[in-house]
């Protein structure tokens, strides 16, 4: 409990280890060692333990920032290098540069189906990256949720609060009659407009990110204008839960379909349809759902978390 | 270049510094609000649509947003003058 506190108060740096923590943890930890290797020389030990402790300590402190920057210079040696190894950035010769682009141009239609170049590029081209790009967003999210939604200690904002002083009056939102009327006239026109960027990301410029973070926006301004009671009719953490993991999970499981039949050369009964319909572009469709439902949970989710701490 | 994106480019660097410039954090976000909605419109102009959709939803909506709500829980936003005194004196 007291070496807990301690580390706190080190992470918040009001602290110096090298000072306290010795003399903090010493007798407890100490106790049974010394009962148990040597009552006679029970008197020795403590001190010359405690000194090399704190030299350890001290040791840690003076090197930590050293081995860091050591560490970041290698890393940066790595990632130099490699980028010096690339062709030269805007070179004529660069595949970059005529190959794929043209490749992307010439065959992009007839190949994924989709009329908005952009989202046949990031959907189906080059779709593994976006697979990883939302790997990194799922777990930046859920380390945003892990620090923000926890008990009261370790809260950073409710930390806060717990001092004397009154938190300053704040402006209720709800009771607001302009941002209430706005609103009602505002938020069905933001969702229209997000599902219908959603659903033609591969006609039109969109797709399920920004589609997704217009619902969102929308969700948002909602919540503000109408309070959480209204919004946690129909999103509450059990929906936002549901709709991630299943849009993630079909978003994966249907990428690792085609990477399969695509790196083994195999027949997809995925087919590209007519280019300019709605129902086209394979799975581009459905998959820019899937980013949006994602999306859209996750910019509400964010907002609910900062507003109030939960879902 | 057309005269329309001299303006919005001078516009965004006006905003830039004026972003790092001012003391007040709520006044910083609606500068940064402001820089996003003219950035937008730049990447109209360069002729890409889909980054103008999601600088504009979520550069100047959902970033400010979550500002706006940080802002309000640290008690950077001061609703009337004796919230503020109350606020300099424990300083």
């Amino acid at each position: 409990m007291k070496s807990n506190e301690t580390w706190k108060s080190w992470l918040r740096g009001d602290l110096d280890l090298t000072d306290t923590l010795p003399e903090a943890q010493m007798p407890s930890a100490l106790e049974p060692t010394g009962t148990e290797t040597s009552q006679t020389s029970g008197e020795e030990q403590p001190a010359s333990m405690k000194t090399l402790e704190r030299w350890e300590l001290h040791l840690f402190q003076k090197l930590y920032p050293f081995f860091a920057v050591l560490m970041g210079l290698a890393i940066v040696v790595v990632l130099m290098a490699t980028v010096f190894s690339l062709p030269r950035f805007g070179g004529e010769d660069v595949p970059a540069n005529n190959e794929v682009a043209e490749r992307y141009l010439a065959d992009g239609i007839e190949e994924t189906g989709a009329i908005n170049f952009v989202a046949g590029m990031i959907l189906d081209y080059r779709a593994f990256d976006t697979l990883g790009e939302s790997h990194v967003l799922f777990t930046g999210v859920c380390a945003v949720i892990l620090l923000l939604e926890s008990t009261e200690e370790v809260n950073i904002f409710r930390r806060k609060k717990t001092k004397k002083r009154a938190p300053a009056p704040r402006l209720d939102l709800t009771k607001d009659p302009i941002l209430h009327q706005a609103a009602l006239f505002i938020v069905p026109i933001i969702f229209l407009f997000g599902i219908y960027v959603v659903f033609n990301g591969h006609l039109s410029p969109g797709g399920g990110f920004s589609g997704g973070a217009i619902l969102g926006a929308g969700l948002i301004v909602y919540a503000s204008a109408f309070g959480f009671e209204q919004t946690e009719r129909f999103m509450n953490r059990k929906v936002f839960r549901m709709v991630t993991l299943c849009a993630l999970c079909f978003y994966s499981l249907s990428k690792c379909y085609s990477f399969f039949t695509g790196a083994n050369h195999l027949e997809s009964f995925i087919s590209p349809g007519t280019p300019g319909n709605i129902f086209s572009a394979g799975l581009i469709l459905p998959l820019n759902i899937a980013v949006g439902a994602v999306v859209a949970c996750t910019m509400y989710g964010l907002f609910s978390l900062f507003e109030r701490g939960k879902i | 270049m057309t005269m329309l994106e001299v303006v919005l480019l001078l516009f965004l660097l006006v905003c830039a510094v004026a972003a790092a410039v001012t003391k007040k954090l709520l006044v910083t976000v609606v500068i940064f609000m402001g820089y996003s909605l003219v950035m937008s419109l730049i990447w109209m102009l360069l002729q890409s649509p889909d980054l103008a959709i999601t600088e504009a939803a979520v550069g100047a909506g959902v970033t400010s947003l979550l500002f706006f709500v940080t802002l309000r829980k640290i008690d950077q936003i001061e609703t009337d003058t004796k919230g503020k005194e109350e606020h300099h004196e424990e300083q």
